[in-house]
């Protein structure tokens, strides 16, 4: 199956190009479609709703690659480097937005599924070493995702020369990749990943969504990436 | 002195079915609240305690490297200025100079209208659309102040970039996820038919032209 085309790819692991579903498009370049999810909406009960799930899914990710693909139609049209240029913000906003829930979906799975059993193997080793435990990080993760001012995500990333996690933030859509760090977990803290449910309470969003961390996915991403 | 939470300028179900009960229950009272009161906790004991909201904003902002308030600061200025903007049986088509003025920089209300949306709708991530004033001469060779919209991301507000605010929409997904959900545009269409106060606009344009000339520049014989 054919991979990303953006620069960013080659700093992502083969396993997680061959995972986000494309489309060769007769005129010659890649579109996008939604990827399916691995369980059901309401399968993340009672931590999170199969309602915020569905919009989640449905809308919000659905509307970040139609609008992706429409910014790579007009990519593929573009005549001069002014009109490829204007397409920077588009491509940021729904591409970041793509690659950023791909990850997250995968990252979540229910409790019959290992949602929230820890993290085993060389993933639990680094963290107790350079966290001291799994519960440090959980607080670490928790307290800058809840300081994210507007929208944005908070990550667990790989910084790959220095071999070392990180807790780090992003804003809007941007990926973890600009900050040269490689996706391990990431935790949606838009406002629309929480809000049906816990309303103005993200603190609440984030001590609960712990239960349905897949921690397979995020070593898998670990052993990969090293 | 702390800043207070003003209350809101209309009953709390006043806007239904357009802005329900229970968005301003969480908007008002949680949300607005909150920046208010962290406001406070920051700034307690300092010298900006003393300083009206819109020049602590200007302040925090730090020309463009906001300090750790900024975001409360502006964000609580911002909701107070969002509560006026609003009101019900609001929306339709405003008259006399607001409406002469929409006609003349933007050939249309319709036209107005549409630029609005299509701001309001494609602020990416947490942010405010705005109908600002702009003074004579900051753009280019215009000779008169002129309207104009604008959007701003997260706190940011047109007062930092020296332009008069006359009309907001918040689109922070808290103001219109309970009731719209993903459906944005939905809101935003909503905003214009049902809910402007075109008084507010009135009167804050009526401000505005002490410090913006929207006819022709006076000349200053200094």
């Amino acid at each position: 199956m054919a991979g990303l085309t953006l620069p960013a790819s080659r700093r992502l692991g083969s396993a997680l190009q061959a995972l986000i579903p494309v489309t060769v498009q007769s005129r010659g370049f890649q579109t996008y479609s939604l990827p399916e999810l691995a369980y059901d909406y309401g399968a993340l009960e009672p931590y999170i709703s199969g309602e915020i799930m569905e919009l989640h899914h449905s809308k919000h990710h659905k509307t970040y690659i139609t609008n992706f693909n429409a910014a790579l139609e007009k990519l593929h049209d573009a005549k001069d480097p002014q009109s490829i240029v204007a397409l920077q913000s588009a491509l940021n906003f729904n591409g970041g937005g793509h690659i950023n829930h791909s990850i997250f979906w995968k990252n979540l799975a229910p409790k019959n599924q290992g949602g929230g059993e820890g993290p085993q193997g060389p993933l639990a080793s680094a963290i107790s070493t350079q966290f001291g435990s799994v519960e440090k990080l959980i607080t670490k993760m928790n307290s800058s995702g809840a300081a994210v001012q507007g929208s944005g995500w908070v990550w667990l990333g790989l910084n790959k020369e220095l071999k070392h996690l990180v807790v780090e933030t992003t804003a809007n859509q941007d990926p973890l990749t600009n900050k040269g760090l490689i996706p391990l977990l990431g935790i949606d803290v838009w406002e629309h990943a929480y809000y049906l449910q816990y309303k103005n309470v993200r603190p609440d969003y984030l001590k609960n969504i712990w239960n349905v961390i897949n921690w397979k996915d995020v070593s898998s991403r670990y052993e990969e990436a090293l | 002195m702390a800043f207070q939470l003003k209350p809101l300028p209309f009953e709390m179900d006043a806007l239904e079915p357009h802005m329900s009960k229970q968005t301003l229950e969480f908007h008002w009272g949680k949300h607005h609240r909150a920046y208010v009161d962290n406001l406070n906790k920051q700034i307690k004991g300092t010298e900006l305690e003393g300083l009206q909201l819109g020049d602590l904003v200007k302040h925090a902002y730090n020309n463009g490297n906001p300090t750790a308030y900024f975001n409360n600061a502006g964000q609580a200025w911002n909701h107070d200025f969002f509560w006026e903007s609003l009101k019900p049986g609001g929306g339709k088509k405003p008259t006399g100079e607001v409406l002469h003025l929409i006609e003349r920089d933007f050939g249309s209300f319709e036209a107005f209208a549409d630029e609005f949306k299509q701001a309001a709708a494609t602020q990416f991530g947490s942010g405010w659309a705005w109908l600002v004033g702009i003074p004579a001469g900051s753009h280019g060779e215009d000779k008169f102040g002129k309207l104009a919209i604008e959007k701003t991301k997260d706190a940011v507000n047109p007062l930092v970039l020296g332009h008069y605010p006359l009309l907001t929409i918040d689109v922070w997904e808290h103001a219109y996820y309970l009731d719209y959900q993903n459906r944005r545009p939905d809101y935003i269409s909503t905003f214009i038919d049902e809910l402007i106060s075109w008084e507010a606009v009135t009167a804050r344009l009526e401000q505005a032209k002490a410090t913006i000339n929207f006819y022709d520049v006076k000349m200053s014989s200094i």
